[in-house]
């Protein structure tokens, strides 16, 4: 807000509302021209948490999903998930929680599938500073047509399940409080089963994919925005991996347990949230460390590292080797992630498989009643981390009150960082280069945050970066629209 | 010509006396576009989606009594493109966010939409803010999906005898109201079983704690399209409707 001297007041309104999957980020530098502090701000205004207000509980796990069209599964079955709880049923049927989980194992496989091969590879083949023009899914498919038509395929596979399971590749009603509206015929297993070799085979030379980029540049892909972080995700009780349940597993940076199979029923016993002024995305933070340094990072990579073991062999095989890679360097890399996720991926595969050869999806017995409860939560691993539904809900049926923290929120202080380690690595001065940029943006993409998966298209991220000095004045800034044309902001 | 036959867009519809234009062409297995007849009550005229063009005068169909020597157009751009703007309206008055209702699949109004080719909103939305009626325990009502065809006024006068709705206000101010005195469902004597929580064409009136039990793929309009059902359940039976006591002197 600036005063005229017309007495007029320009009022500026940054971050834009409703800019969607435009990022932008500010750099800011200490006298010494050092990067003190990254801020990526996110500009998208969703309001989901205001607007179930007042509708009856069993909408909310149709409604909530259309928070996006890349992972609306995950949503779906969180709040079905919460609201499981609100009609008083802890244990789904065997058929409804293998449904359940198939569906689940869908979404990760195609999510993960969408973003390695159609949002990242272009940037890990080509490299980071390639041409924009080449570096897309279209250049991959030119380049390297086998692995663009891999990633095509493994993502239609996923969108199967999810369809087969859901009704509908994309914002599907499977999933019911108390259990799901349908089981899985032969001919839909069948369907499924004929396929999933091939899948798991093609997910393996993914994986395998992923190791190469590391053995190719270890110093770039050990190195490339590396931080330490405190650790949080899901975990089974006997500690394997368990995408879609368990208790709560948090380590800090030194690999200190601070807590371990916690249930999620009181997250907030261990997670609270912080805001800023500059972004509408909150903070969570581990209550037992404090807001200052209490965040954490989620997802594929901390999944992969944080288990005891993967429930399924070759997924469990590749964890270790990931593991035991270059002293456990590539364990603990921002770029590892694209790894993990492709171990994760792989898990999936395997997992869809075993439940296809189980009978219980071909059961009848689909949904649970109890008695009703006026508070639900519900907590699974997305493809990009841990989400969190809670919901309140009145003697009348209808949520008075919600509250989701999604992978990419758990996230949003880890993304801060990671861009801090790359402008310190990249960043020449106190100029903005279109390098700097990329570089920027690589870093941002290895979390899979929604507004990357939003507003992505063709590799070509809208970004828009500010570098701040010690004495507040914007001494730089950079822009690139949605064609990939860059240019530079007036400032100064 | 035979002496009881009108004609619909070119081909002869028989008709016995006393029926609509609606219903007969229904029962001659001949389609006519309409929302908020409802064959188990008496014919009404207030949504006008059924209106056809009785020689070169528009009526709608549901009311207009079957007469011989009738010329009527039905089936044509002209009033297609008519009902299409009608439906329009409809959903720009309410929150009609089919994506989270669990009428979606069995909504008159949404497969109406899909026959008529319905495929822009038309207008700009209206975005009611109308809080749901959840007071009630096994019923609720979403007061945003409401389309003012009066199918729950009149099923609980006339066949429930109990009166629980109507409309209050004119133009478009006019409002589905519950008749008790906090104005609550609850504080009805409404029960699930009655015909009027089971009419609703469209999401407004609901039982409780259902939602999307039916997968995508088997629920009504998944199967076939409303047009094609309207047909497969013609012809309907012509029980003269009872009003109720609660009501009788009213008007």
């Amino acid at each position: 807000m600036t005063e005229l001297a017309t007495n007029l007041r320009r009022v500026a309104i940054d971050p834009l509302s409703r800019v969607e999957g435009h990022g932008k980020v500010t750099l800011l530098l200490d006298e010494n021209n050092h990067v003190t502090q990254a801020r990526l701000h996110i500009v998208e205004f969703r309001g989901f948490e205001k607007f179930v207000q007042g509708r009856p509980y069993w909408e909310i796990p149709v409604m909530v999903q259309r928070l996006c069209g890349i992972c609306p599964v995950s949503h779906h079955l969180a709040a079905c998930k919460a609201m499981d709880q609100v009609v008083g049923v802890d244990h789904l049927t065997p058929t409804a929680e293998k449904l359940r989980r198939l569906m689940h194992y869908g979404q990760i496989l195609q999510s993960h599938a969408l973003h390695f091969f159609h949002l990242s590879s272009p940037d890990l083949l080509f490299g980071f500073g390639s041409d924009v023009a080449k570096r897309n899914i279209v250049g991959i498919a030119t380049e390297y047509p086998e692995i663009a038509r891999q990633g095509v395929l493994l993502r239609k596979y996923g969108q199967e399940v999810i369809r087969h399971t859901a009704g509908k590749r994309i914002h599907g009603t499977g999933a019911v409080p108390g259990g799901v509206n349908k089981n899985l015929n032969q001919a839909e297993r069948d369907a499924l089963l004929a396929d999933i070799y091939q899948i798991i085979a093609w997910c393996r030379d993914a994986v395998a994919m992923a190791r190469r980029l590391f053995e190719q540049d270890p110093e770039l892909y050990n190195d490339f925005g590396r931080f330490e972080a405190n650790t949080l995700n899901l975990i089974r009780a006997d500690g394997a991996m368990d995408l879609y349940h368990g208790g709560l597993r948090a380590r800090d940076r030194d690999g200190k347990t601070l807590f371990d199979h916690e249930n999620y029923d009181h997250y907030w016993d261990h997670i609270y949230e912080d805001v800023k002024s500059w972004s509408y995305m909150k903070f969570p933070f581990l209550r037992q460390i404090g807001p200052e340094d209490g965040w954490y990072r989620v997802g594929p990579l901390t999944r992969v590292t944080q288990c005891d073991f993967i429930p399924t062999p070759l997924a469990d095989v590749e964890r270790r080797a990931f593991m035991a890679y270059d002293s456990g360097r590539a364990a603990g890399a921002t770029l590892g992630t694209h790894w993990a996720r492709m171990i994760e991926m792989l898990h999936s595969a395997e997992a869809i498989k075993e439940l296809l050869h189980d009978s219980d999806l071909l059961g009848d017995d689909l949904v649970m009643h109890g008695e009703h409860r006026e508070r639900g939560v519900g907590v699974l691993e997305a493809p990009r981390g841990t989400l969190i539904h809670h919901y309140r809900v009145d003697e009348n049926d209808l949520v008075v009150r919600a509250n989701l923290i999604v992978s990419t929120t758990h996230n949003n202080q880890a993304m801060n960082e990671a861009i801090r380690a790359v402008a310190r690595q990249y960043l020449d001065g106190r100029e903005l280069t279109e390098g700097l940029l990329n570089h920027i943006e690589v870093a941002i993409r290895a979390f899979d945050p929604c507004l990357s998966c939003a507003t992505h298209a063709l590799g070509k991220m809208p970004l828009t970066l500010n570098l701040i000095d010690a004495e507040g004045r914007e001494i730089d800034r950079l822009a690139r629209d949605g064609s990939g044309e860059c240019s530079a902001g007036e400032c100064c | 010509m035979s002496e009881n036959t009108f004609n619909l867009d070119g081909s002869p519809v028989p008709f016995e006396p006393g029926q609509t234009v609606l219903q007969a062409a229904l029962a001659a297995d001949r389609y006519i576009p309409h929302l908020c007849y409802h064959p188990e009550f008496k014919p009404h005229g207030s949504c006008k989606v059924c209106t056809v063009k009785v020689g070169g005068r528009t009526a709608a169909s549901c009311t207009f009594p079957a007469q011989a020597g009738l010329i009527i157009e039905s089936n044509t751009e002209e009033m297609n493109a008519l009902r299409r703007t009608l439906v329009q309206m409809l959903f720009a008055e309410g929150n009609h966010f089919c994506p989270s209702c669990e009428k979606s699949g069995n909504c008159l109004l949404q497969a109406l939409g899909y026959d008529l080719g319905v495929t822009t909103a038309g207008f700009r939305h209206m975005f009611p803010d109308r809080p749901v009626d959840a007071s009630h325990p096994d019923l609720w009502i979403d007061f945003n999906r409401c389309i003012l065809c009066e199918l729950c006024v009149r099923a609980s006068c006339e066949v429930d005898g109990k009166c629980v709705f109507a409309l209050s206000g004119r133009g478009i101010t006019k409002n589905l109201v519950v008749n008790s005195p906090s104005g609550l469902l609850g504080d009805t004597d409404i029960s699930p079983d009655d015909k009027a929580a089971h009419v609703c064409p469209v999401g407004a009136i609901l039982p409780k704690r259902v939602g999307f039990a039916v997968p995508i793929g088997e629920r009504r309009f998944d199967l076939s399209p409303i047009s094609a059902q309207a047909l497969a359940d013609a012809p309907r039976s012509q029980t003269p409707a009872q009003p109720c006591s609660s009501c009788e002197g009213s008007e």
